[in-house]
């Protein structure tokens, strides 16, 4: 897939619109998990916005957002961040082709730094 | 049968880069009645309107149709045109082929063929126009101002200066507005009261200007040149005529505990009071929901105090009725509620506090006495935050702000932020900004002032959550440039509120039948060229009502609203619109749809009697346009059931041969 494609496939899946983000920043400045991640939630949406995806894909920070929402409340503009992380997390998964898990198998994968709300999403898509 | 000519415009490449003009003009040539079809390159021109005239001589023209931009923009052109050249102006049709065609469709083919449709049905109804004549009304030499902010107050004192009467309608027991809060004004920090107060007393020295203080409009009916008003004159229980402003009644009032409005609720003031030392007029009010007088019958020790007289318990609400030629809305604005922010904790703590609050702390009338204290333990605050764009800027479906930058907010936290270092160098001041916007003149210099010379630490990211947690206030935000999320105590948040018009502006539009925007901002006229009319005639705009502005803006709006109603007030007689409505009294059965149904009361009943074939008479109800009120919006002609009501200019017959020939 090229990066005109994946930001495509990006937007479908989170259904937001990154082009109404204005860059002010409050999603970060109001993130819970900040510090922990190595992109911030208003680098997600640029950078899915300007296509360069693949470092995001890549990123621990994927794992790191706890899904809490605080930035899609708090955002003036109704672009939605956590969900853009949502879809990000879940095109990283798709390209790892069927490697469904069987419930079984998670807990001794689990990093103990990651969030419930994440393994509750990632298990949703796996079994899909 | 009329002799109609045809012309086509160009319009440069607005209409003939897809619109073939020679094909419409050739193909209009052969409609019924058109003696002469012809096309031109900009037919509003001088040379084109001189074809005009020459064909009208030329081919004894009865009737003209110009196909060309909408009538909005040059169907009064062409009508003085027409009149010129010896023909009726009514006998002109415009049709759209521009804004309706060309500029709307993407290829020649679809454009032309809608062309000639368009071109086809104006002249079929022009064949059916008949030549119409305006009437004539006269002026009522008086304007009235609904407003006493800077902007009314510009506005009144420029249509006094003029010579012409002016009232002004302020709902406040003072005039003076929003300005008269403000501490300071940028660019130049003069003193705000230090240059509105003079004005106000120019206002209340004029001999041209009456002020109606603690009023409100209560109704409007009539049209531009012949309003009649009514105004509400609110019992404030001191008769204005006596009292003498000495403020004796105010300091001896026992009931202390009433939430002063003027400084936004931080402090209190007496049942009676003036709000402020320069108020104009100056007279006390009385609260009448404090006032134990008045709530119980105990008390009257200000009617005891009153060397004057004035105090009067019994006063009512007084209507006053009164007839104006131009009416002026100044009605200003309001922050907005900061209640649904809940990440800013502004119910949560009285140290998150808005910027017109932030005046009032530092205006030496206010609360504070001008020396900034938080407002929760009056200790001096050495941590300030400032949050802009707080409601401004939001997505449109953000149920908590407004989609429109507030425009007055990046200029005044510069100015609160300078202000601040200035008195106090030992607080840290902090701005948490998206974007800086300050065109205007001086006004960038201004805000890098802030920045170089005073120090202000201005950050580019937004605050997400303010935590109260003991006496300080846990801020956290964003730092865009140093990719950092940051955190900063502070002892004082100071939020720049989106402003929003005030909530008087709604029920006024309606009563006026003044258009205003999805925001409740009025609606001007023409964005560019007609900026302080509102569509409405006789209905002009002043200030912040019309979109945010400051003070140079609202002074320099209010300055041109005055020079259009002085314009319309040296008229002795206005022209009416003849496209009014008429009832045929033979048709109208009398039933009232067409009464129910008029915005303009210009509807009314008459018994009369008519001679029956049988040569008996019989006395029925019908019908009665007045035609000076009419606007002519058609609404009677749709009710009326049995097609009594027609439209001059608009008749059933003209528009069905319109839609006869777009379905040929």
């Amino acid at each position: 897939m090229n990066k005109k494609a994946i930001r495509d496939e990006i937007i479908h899946i989170s259904g937001v619109n990154p082009k109404k983000c204005m860059k002010c920043g409050k999603c970060s400045g109001t993130c819970p998990s900040y510090n922990e991640m190595e992109y911030h939630p208003h680098q997600f949406v640029y950078m899915v916005e300007s296509g360069d995806i693949e470092p995001l894909m890549h990123s621990d920070s994927l794992y790191k957002c706890l899904s809490c929402f605080a930035c899609v409340e708090r955002c003036p503009r109704g672009v939605e961040p956590a969900k853009i992380i949502e879809a990000v997390r879940l095109m990283t998964v798709r390209q790892q082709g069927a490697n469904h898990l069987k419930s079984d198998a998670i807990p001794e994968l689990l990093d103990e730094n990651l969030p419930q709300q994440a393994i509750v999403s990632a298990m949703r898509k796996y079994s899909k | 049968m009329q002799r109609v000519g045809v012309f086509v415009c160009w319009c440069g490449s607005n209409i003939a880069a897809t619109v073939d003009v020679k094909a419409v003009a050739e193909a209009l040539k052969a409609e019924p009645g058109v003696v002469f079809s012809t096309d031109y390159q900009y037919m509003c021109s001088q040379a084109g309107q001189d074809m005009i005239k020459e064909a009208i001589r030329e081919h004894q023209l009865t009737g003209v149709v110009i196909c060309s931009c909408s009538p909005r923009m040059h169907e009064a052109t062409f009508r003085k045109t027409a009149e010129s050249a010896g023909i009726n102006p009514y006998m002109v049709e415009i049709a759209n082929i521009r804004e309706q065609c060309s500029w709307v469709h993407k290829d020649i083919p679809t454009g032309t063929e809608k062309a000639i449709i368009l071109g086809r049905a104006a002249i079929a109804k022009v064949s059916l126009n008949a030549p119409l004549t305006p009437g004539e009304s006269p002026v009522t030499k008086r304007a009235l101002v609904i407003g006493g902010g800077i902007a009314g107050i510009q506005t009144a004192l420029d249509i006094a200066d003029a010579g012409f009467p002016v009232d002004i309608v302020e709902k406040k027991p003072t005039i003076g507005g929003k300005m008269a809060q403000i501490d300071k004004t940028f660019p130049t920090l003069d003193c705000a009261a230090c240059i509105l107060t003079p004005k106000m007393v120019d206002v209340a020295q004029n001999d041209k200007i009456r002020i109606f203080s603690y009023s409100e409009v209560e109704a409007v009916s009539g049209f531009v040149g012949n309003f009649d008003v009514k105004i509400k004159k609110k019992a404030r229980f001191v008769d204005e005529t006596k009292c003498t402003g000495c403020g004796l009644c105010t300091e001896k009032c026992p009931q202390k505990k009433v939430p002063n409005d003027f400084n936004l609720g931080m402090d209190m003031k007496r049942a009676i009071y003036i709000p402020f030392a320069q108020a104009v007029p100056k007279v006390a009010t009385i609260e009448a929901d404090y006032c134990n007088m008045l709530k119980n019958g105990k008390c009257g020790v200000c009617a005891k105090v009153c060397t004057a007289g004035a105090i009067d318990y019994k006063q009512q609400d007084e209507i006053i009725e009164e007839k104006y030629g131009a009416i002026v809305v100044a009605t200003g604005f309001n922050p907005i509620s900061m209640e649904k922010f809940d990440e800013f904790a502004y119910n949560q703590s009285k140290d998150v506090i808005t910027s017109l609050e932030f005046e009032r702390l530092t205006n030496a009338a206010g609360p504070t006495a001008g020396k900034l204290l938080r407002p929760s333990d009056g200790k001096h605050p050495e941590t300030i935050v400032f949050v802009q764009c707080v409601g401004s800027r939001c997505d449109a479906c953000n149920e908590k702000g407004k989609e429109y930058c507030s425009k007055i907010c990046c200029m005044y936290t510069a100015k609160h932020a300078m202000l601040t270092r200035d008195k106090y160098p030992d607080t840290d001041v902090y701005v948490f900004y998206i974007d800086v916007r300050t065109p205007g003149k001086n006004f960038d210099e201004f805000y890098r002032r802030a920045v170089e010379e005073y120090g202000v630490h201005y950050i580019k990211g937004m605050v997400g959550k303010i935590l109260p947690e003991g006496d300080k206030l846990k801020v956290r935000a964003s730092d865009l440039i140093e990719n950092k999320q940051i955190n900063i105590d502070a002892d004082l948040v100071v939020l720049a509120a989106a402003i929003e018009p005030d909530k008087s502006a709604r029920p006024l539009a309606t009563m006026l039948t003044a258009s205003m925007d999805t925001n409740d901002f009025f609606t001007e006229a023409h964005p560019k060229l007609r900026p302080v009319e509102s569509p409405t005639a006789g209905v002009f705009l002043s200030g912040a009502c019309q979109g945010p502005k400051d003070i140079p803006e609202t002074v320099s709006q209010a300055g041109a609203a005055a020079s259009k109603v002085i314009g319309l007030l040296a008229k002795d007689k206005l022209l009416g619109n003849p496209c009014v409505a008429g009832s045929d009294e033979m048709m109208c059965n009398g039933c009232s749809s067409c009464e129910r149904v008029c915005p303009y009361g210009a509807i009314s009943y008459l018994d009369k009697e008519f001679r029956m074939p049988d040569r008996t008479t019989k006395v029925r109800r019908v019908a009665q346009v007045n035609e000076a009120v009419c606007q002519g919006c058609g609404a009677c002609t749709v009710a009326c059931p049995s097609g009594a009501m027609d439209l001059k200019g608009f008749k059933n017959n003209q528009i069905l041969a319109e839609v006869d020939a777009i379905c040929r």
